[in-house]
């Protein structure tokens, strides 16, 4: 029996979709181990501590509230620190956290910091005893890779999505966990650009819309947000060669060097399907494609494809969707 | 600047996977190897850096059996002025390992700046680079997509989900490159042939324990067939009622 560590992500005052699904990965491991706690860590400025009540929703035993001005602007290395030093201290089978932007910086810092062996971007935790065993897509998702971890601790980040936040109501009890400052140099954050408001993140978003060079001109990327915003919650997405060409910021990017997103629903609106945006989406649930060339590599994986001219069709299916939920 | 480059050998993206006979590996038979696309825009990176400010030494770095050589005089002949050749019969899965015997070559070697691509294709784990860093005891930026030296400083942008940041740092430091940074130039002739002529040093890696193992590689699921519903605006109707029946997501 052994206790897990979670790192539960936030961001400003808000915890993030990933945080819970790194504590229910957690909750599972804890279980299978024999029915340790869970113990989670949640930083960030002052008062950020008034969240610790939804993660005993999801399982945590407790909950780790280290609070510092310092953790608005993501201090990593005091961060890393901060887990660390508790992993060290607390004689934890594994230190568990999403594999997000944040939590790919943190994680090989963990590591490195615990000597612990890391397995990034796990979609499954198959088994765990003297060695834990995990599966995490290699090769821009194209071989599942099985990993084999020994030692303990290990370090372990989830996929985003890939596990389901499942409540598992615990009152979690909480604990003052003091911040340990970085020891060496550091980075320092000299600016934060917020993105478009009121879109969910692709690695969030069930739904996705995305746009290729099929749109023709930068403008013409309007009718993929208009179609997003029928749908409702969804995210805005676009290939390599848009994001080349400076129709959207890189941060957009769908495909093997840029985002890699499994929705429920993908619809490619444009998009001929390079091998390099595949790779990116074809994890996706349902893919909708639309296309004028029907011999585009999209079709052979979309599930539902229609072939015409996306000027046309987007704003018909804007149309339609828009009276399909109109009850929403 | 006194920058090192590590890099990957990985087998072209573009590729039809197969598994090898062992369950526990790809078949590597027909696959084209080069330069991991994210190290490729970190030799990129390093070698402009230098460019712009008029000089420095680039050094490129790569850990695995003998075929690595080849992913190094590449680096050289885009211009890098010389590789080390860290031996081992393959590359281990353990992440941690690797950056053991990177940052025991690197510890001394007076590098102001060490660039790493932010994953590498196959391992697609995103591990070495920060872990190498943590190791040095010095400043790490993960997944710059934009990066500038500037009076001894370094400037980068990072890309989150839904914002920026743009961050400082001391040098020495260790920076992991993201799409962004910069496209690869190709090796002109005359690289290539000066390349031949440039040092490369090979030695053994020092790896020390292996913690994290490849039990078995598989090929995902094919996802079924895809299947054309309708042409233009009139196939409109069959879909939003596709997506309500069958694929229940509206």
């Amino acid at each position: 029996m052994a206790n897990i560590l979670v790192f539960a992500e936030s961001r400003g005052s808000d915890l993030r979709k990933v945080a819970f699904e790194a504590v229910t990965a957690a909750r599972a491991l804890a279980d299978a181990t024999g029915g340790g706690e869970v113990h989670a860590v949640l930083a960030g400025p002052a008062g950020i501590g008034a969240r610790a009540g939804d993660l005993g929703k999801f399982g945590a035993d407790a909950v780790l509230v280290a609070e510092s001005s310092d953790f608005e602007k993501f201090a990593r290395e005091s961060l890393a620190a901060t887990i660390a030093e508790k992993a060290k201290s607390g004689g934890y089978r594994a230190v568990i956290l999403g594999f997000s932007a944040q939590g790919r910086d943190l994680g090989p810092r963990i590591a490195a910091r615990l000597d612990a062996p890391i397995a990034s971007d796990v979609t499954e935790i198959v088994s765990s005893g003297d060695t834990i065993t995990v599966k995490h897509p290699g090769y821009a998702n194209k071989v599942m890779l099985t990993l084999v971890l020994s030692g303990s601790p290990v370090v372990i980040s989830v996929r985003p999505s890939a596990f389901t936040a499942k409540e598992n109501a615990k009152t979690a009890r909480s604990e003052t966990l003091a911040p340990v400052a970085a020891s060496g140099a550091t980075i320092t954050v000299t600016s934060v650009e917020e993105g478009a408001r009121g879109r969910p993140d692709l690695g969030d978003a069930s739904i996705i819309i995305s746009g290729g060079r099929g749109l023709k001109a930068a403008e013409n990327f309007k009718l993929v947000e208009e179609l997003a915003d029928a749908f409702g919650h969804a995210a805005v997405g676009a290939t390599r060669a848009v994001t080349d060409d400076g129709w959207r910021p890189h941060s957009d990017q769908i495909g093997q060097t840029g985002r890699q997103v499994s929705p429920q629903l993908y619809v490619a609106v444009g998009i001929s399907g390079a091998i390099q945006h595949l790779a990116g989406m074809r994890t996706s649930k349902t893919i909708v494609a639309i296309n004028k060339d029907k011999e585009a590599p999209i079709f052979k994986i979309a599930d539902y494809g229609i072939v015409g001219d996306v000027l046309d069709v987007v704003p018909a299916l804007t149309a339609a969707i828009k009276e399909a939920r109109k009850d929403h | 600047m006194k920058i090192a480059v590590c890099i990957k050998r990985t087998p072209d993206s573009e590729s039809r996977f197969k598994i090898a006979a062992s369950g526990a590996a790809i078949d590597e038979a027909g696959l084209k190897f080069d330069i991991d696309d994210f190290a490729s825009y970190a030799v990129e990176a390093a070698l402009q850096l230098n460019e712009k400010a008029g000089g420095g030494e680039s050094v490129v770095i790569a850990l695995g059996p003998d075929n690595v050589q080849e992913a190094l005089r590449k680096a050289m002949s885009m211009g890098v002025d010389r590789a080390v050749h860290l031996k081992v019969d393959a590359v281990p899965a353990d992440g941690i390992a690797v950056a053991k015997a990177l940052a025991a070559e690197l510890k001394d070697g007076g590098y102001d700046l060490v660039l790493f691509g932010k994953h590498a294709f196959d391992s697609s784990a995103g591990v070495v680079g920060t872990a190498v860093a943590e190791l040095l005891g010095v400043p790490c930026v993960t997944a710059a997509s934009q990066l500038s030296v500037d009076g001894g400083k370094g400037i980068a942008r990072r890309e989150l989900e839904g914002a920026a940041e743009m961050v400082s740092f001391p040098l020495p430091a260790v920076v992991t490159i993201d799409e962004g940074v910069a496209r690869p130039r190709y090796p002109s002739l005359k690289g290539i042939m000066a390349a031949k002529k440039k040092p490369l040093e090979s030695k053994p890696a020092q790896l020390g324990a292996i913690r994290v193992t490849l039990q078995k590689a598989e090929l995902p699921p094919e996802r079924p067939a895809g299947r054309i519903i309708g042409e233009g605006v009139a196939a409109v109707p069959e879909l939003v009622r596709l997506l309500q029946t069958e694929a229940k997501v509206i």
